[in-house]
């Protein structure tokens, strides 16, 4: 307890030696509890801008010191998985725009690989490269907007107006191959909605050339900035084997030091043929997440550089007519194509019963797809592993002790997409 | 097949169920009762160490004759084996299986998306409450089959009960206990969250 004397201006006028108004101490000193014995309960979110979406922490604070962060999630729960169910297997690829809305054709690419394993589909030469640079054109997107973000709630403005401008040369990108900037819808089971246009080729070739500046540059803002890296570094720390054990994956458990990564260790679409490097933090704070990310950005920009290079012609569709539709003028004037095509429109793509998993590497982490079949057209179970959201469940773990403008800068490097976290 | 799985049949005995390879996948069913000890020992068991719990999920079929599966989906880093164990729960009777919390502490959001969503209780689970729906959410859980896409309640019910929740009901009173503050509140609001607590939505009676 400390004491503290209440004072009140008199009603007289009359100015003091300071020549401020005359006060007197209006009865004895009264008592005031000590500000530090009771902690505070704050509450933030889920309006609130640091939060990227609707999340709400409720935040235990002792001072300015957390001593406690109890997450609320499900603020945008959707029942994706729940409505999969009704669904033929093509008719979910729309519900996966939905999820991770920063990096859409990589969901897309991770629904249609699982429900091929499913279905014993092997896609085409062509289509394999394709979907390899929709995911690494997610991949700088999700990035990009994660640098751009974070770097806004630590108080660098710069930087995100910079990786938005890249943020926007890929959403014309898609836009021209899809139709679509956001909702791409690109894959089908099988194949692709459609090849890429004239021009694509030389257009992303283009980004690929001049998209290191705007890394280099960002490079030389933050990374030896000794504001950034005060605010990051040794901020949030986890150790590897904490992050084994908390499920994360991605960025947040590389930058843990835990050298995973499903390209090159659990390979799908040939990774294993492409030239990258898997970036690996060494202190598990919020500035080795900062620059997992940056080189992540690097290596993805050297795949798609491959990827160019070698995208074979040839179909993009598997040639099987129980999977992909035939084209418009064949079902309107072929008997048996007109039949193909109202069955599977009417009754979609029938999986032979069993169930399957494939965790695919998402800019946010492992991305699983679990489909139970019964035989029929529609999944009896489908799973998405969500990384943003078993990523999230570490954050309690991680601020702890910190203070609360630390907890902001934890938020921000788990990469959290509400889409995702709620479904 | 997965080698773990003779090891384990060695090990455990009938505690393991059946045991399925396809698509390269290997899945294993284990008895609810021997659960805990199964994880255990794999993840401890030099020459196993599936030290990382990939995703926890439960599956209800169609055919309601079919048992319930809650399914752990295991990974060993350093031999980058894929292994899938399953529990199969009776959807009939009683959810309820260990929780694998003690070994794994990412399974803690995981275990509480498989309650909420199908009910199934884990014994053991530090914080076993809804986490995706609201905690005073009275409709069921979700992905059980018998659950209607559209809810259990009429679309005007549910809009009923939105506007007429409490605003205080948002906090759980482990939150409000917190803050010490819970015994300075109205009577009335005590009251409230009291009722919210036992999953009654304030001003339904």
């Amino acid at each position: 307890m400390s004491t503290r004397s209440v004072e009140m201006e008199l009603a007289t006028p009359g100015l003091d030696a300071q020549g401020r108004p005359s006060r007197i101490p209006l009865g004895a000193a009264v008592e005031e509890s000590d500000l530090g014995r009771d902690h505070l309960l704050v509450n933030l979110g889920p309006q609130h801008p640091a939060t990227h979406g609707v999340l709400r922490l409720v935040v235990e604070l002792d001072g300015e010191t957390v001593v406690r962060v109890i997450p609320h999630v499900g603020y945008l729960h959707s029942g994706f998985e729940k409505l999969g169910e009704y669904r033929h297997y093509n008719q979910i690829i729309p519900l996966t725009d939905r999820t991770d809305y920063l990096s859409p054709m990589a969901n897309n690419v991770a629904l249609a690989l699982a429900a091929e394993k499913l279905m014993g589909i092997t896609i085409t030469p062509r289509c394999t490269v394709l979907r390899v640079i929709a995911c690494e054109m997610s991949r700088i997107i999700s990035h990009m907007v994660w640098l751009g973000t974070t770097a806004i709630d630590l108080g660098a403005f710069t930087p995100f107006l910079w990786a938005f401008q890249q943020r926007e040369l890929i959403y014309n990108l898609q836009e021209m191959w899809t139709g679509a900037r956001l909702t791409t819808s690109l894959t089908r089971v099988g194949g692709l909605m459609a090849d890429i246009p004239d021009g694509f080729v030389e257009k992303l070739r283009e980004f690929i050339k001049t998209f290191p500046d705007t890394l280099n540059e960002i490079d030389k803002v933050l990374t030896r900035n000794a504001i950034w890296a005060g605010r990051t570094q040794g901020v949030g720390v986890l150790t590897g084997e904490e992050a084994i054990n908390y499920s994360l994956s991605g960025p947040m458990l590389r930058a843990s030091g835990v050298p995973w990564d499903m390209r090159k260790d659990q390979p799908y679409l040939d990774y294993e043929t492409y030239d990258f490097e898997v970036p690996i933090g060494e202190h598990g704070d919020v500035y080795d997440r900062y620059l997992v990310r940056l080189e992540e950005c690097y290596q993805a920009n050297r795949i798609l550089a491959q990827a160019l290079d070698r995208l074979p012609d040839g179909p993009i569709n598997v040639d099987d007519p129980r999977v992909i539709l035939p084209s418009k003028s064949r079902a309107m004037s072929d008997m048996e194509a007109m039949i193909f095509h109202f069955k599977q429109v009417m009754e979609g793509i029938k999986a032979p019963v069993g169930e399957v998993y494939l965790g695919v590497e998402n800019p946010k982490g492992e991305l699983g797809t679990y489909f139970v079949s019964d035989g029929t057209a529609k999944p009896v179970r489908w799973r998405i592993r969500p990384p943003a959201f078993i990523n999230l469940a570490s954050i309690s773990k991680m601020a702890e002790g910190h203070l609360l403008s630390d907890l902001i800068a934890i938020n921000a490097s788990v990469d959290i997409v509400m889409g995702e976290v709620d479904r | 097949m997965n080698p773990s799985v003779a090891a384990a049949r060695a090990t455990f005995g009938d505690a393991i169920g059946r045991a399925v390879e396809a698509r390269a996948e290997t899945s294993v069913t284990v008895s609810a009762a021997r659960l805990l000890d199964f994880m255990r020992w794999l993840k401890d068991t030099p020459g196993q160490e599936y030290n990382y719990l990939v995703d926890v999920t439960a599956v209800e079929f169609r055919d309601r004759e079919r048992p319930l599966e809650v399914v752990y989906q295991l990974r060993s880093l350093e031999h980058k084996a894929n292994l899938r164990v399953k529990v199969e729960l009776d959807p009939r009777g009683e959810l309820a299986v260990d929780s694998v919390t003690s070994l794994w502490a990412g399974a803690n959001w995981l275990e509480r998306e498989v309650y909420d969503m199908f009910g199934v209780v884990f014994a053991g689970h530090p914080d076993l409450r809804r986490i995706l729906m609201w905690e005073t959410y009275a409709e069921g859980h979700p992905l059980r089959k018998d659950f209607p896409l559209r809810g259990r309640f009429s679309r005007a019910e549910q809009v009923r009960q939105a506007l007429n929740i409490s605003p205080e009901a948002h906090y759980s009173m482990e939150e409000l206990s917190i803050a010490e503050s819970f015994d300075d509140l109205p009577a009335d609001m005590r009251d409230r969250l009291r009722r919210g607590e036992r999953d009654v939505v304030p001003g339904s009676e």
